[in-house]
């Protein structure tokens, strides 16, 4: 008797948790290969409109934004509710629009100097005024290929309110 | 002289590290990508004397301060404008050398030649919504994107992709060995629609 109990003996054995490390850092390797840092914090208002006829802006290397909108609610109360220009992490006017793609393009590799384009990130209920200024100013340095980003959607969501 | 072996490093605490890791990408990353139309400005630069371009061969939109379209000094709604865009472009109403032999537009010789001399001209007010405007460019571009669709379709019958699917994959880095042979026949399509989108400086009063 004694032979058989021996064998049945021991309480279940503790689940190995040894793999788990190698789980976790396979799933964090994924994101840390899968996302890109966000390299400005908002400071305007930045509702995207909806297009659906768009194209895919990658390599990130090759685009600097310029971010337009209200300010947030954050910043209203010192810059007021009209729309204004954000360049990096700072608000800006219209006139440091050519300056700042300058030092844009002066940063930028050789070979891609020719080839950047300007994404345009300009909340939906900005009034078009500011955004021909933008593009003036743009084509004053030399800045041709510009973006307008917005997100995919069907266009009679713009028309609404 | 026994043979004791190493003992073993408690790793007990690695997934801890790890898992504080992850968290931290988790939180601080986004995983979009930007997308939007495409455009491009003109050169500043003073054309010395620029081309005589025919009434006819021009459409243009006009977007008010009150985010309302007249296109061909004409109301319209938002929702009609690809099809007029469409129609302006296809209509094909060249003879001789101007004439368009895929078109199968009415050939209204009060509308435009050819698609390739058409010009859509878009102008808005400086008061004119970013979102209205953006609206009425993702239709014009649209009215564009149809008609090379029907051409490329109607060339590559049996491509099995159509127009917007091939120029994807076209600058999608994963199929580059599907460059080369897309890259003539998207060439072809876009020479017969050229996207001919002129966006004029606003206008402050009117």
């Amino acid at each position: 008797m004694a032979k058989f109990k021996k064998k049945k003996g021991g309480e279940t054995p503790a689940i190995s948790t040894a793999s788990l490390p190698d789980i976790v850092f396979m799933l964090l390797f994924f994101f840390m290969v899968a996302t890109v840092m966000r390299d400005s914090t908002l400071m305007v208002q930045n509702k995207l409109p909806a297009a659906d006829q768009i194209q895919k802006l990658d390599k990130k290397d090759r685009v600097m934004y310029i971010y337009a909108g209200k300010p947030s609610s954050r910043y209203a109360d010192k810059y007021g509710n009209q729309a204004r220009i954000q360049l990096n992490d700072k608000f800006a006017t219209v006139s440091d629009v050519g300056a700042f793609v300058l030092a844009e393009r002066a940063s930028k590799r050789q070979e891609l100097q020719d080839v950047l384009t300007t994404a345009l990130k300009v909340d939906g209920d900005t009034n078009m005024g500011l955004i021909s200024d933008i593009k003036q100013e743009l084509r004053q340095v030399n800045a041709l290929k510009i973006n307008y980003t917005t997100r995919s959607g069907d266009y009679t969501q713009n028309t609404k309110n | 002289m026994a043979k004791r072996a190493a003992p073993e490093v408690n790793a007990g605490s690695m997934a801890d590290i790890a898992f504080l890791l992850l968290i931290f990408f988790l939180v601080t990353t986004t995983i979009e990508t930007d997308s939007g139309i495409n455009r491009k400005l003109p050169p500043t630069d003073e054309v010395v004397d620029p081309p005589i371009i025919k009434e006819r061969n021009i459409f243009t939109v006009v977007v008010n301060k009150n985010n309302q379209l007249l296109v061909e000094e004409k109301p319209m709604e938002i929702s009609e404008i690809r099809q007029a865009a469409m129609e302006f472009l296809d209509n094909g109403g060249g003879k001789d050398e101007e004439a368009c032999s895929y078109c199968k537009g009415s050939a209204d010789t009060s509308s435009s030649d050819n698609p390739v001399k058409a010009i859509i001209s878009l102008k808005n007010d400086r008061e004119t919504s970013y979102k209205v405007y953006i609206a009425v460019q993702n239709e014009l571009v649209a009215a564009y994107n149809d008609l090379r669709e029907r051409e490329f379709t109607s060339l590559n019958p049996n491509i099995g992709l159509s127009y917007m699917e091939a120029s994807k994959r076209y600058s999608d880095p994963r199929y580059v060995s599907d460059r080369e042979r897309l890259k003539p026949l998207l060439d072809e399509v876009k020479a017969m629609y050229p996207q001919k989108l002129s966006e004029a400086e606003p206008s402050k009063n009117n």
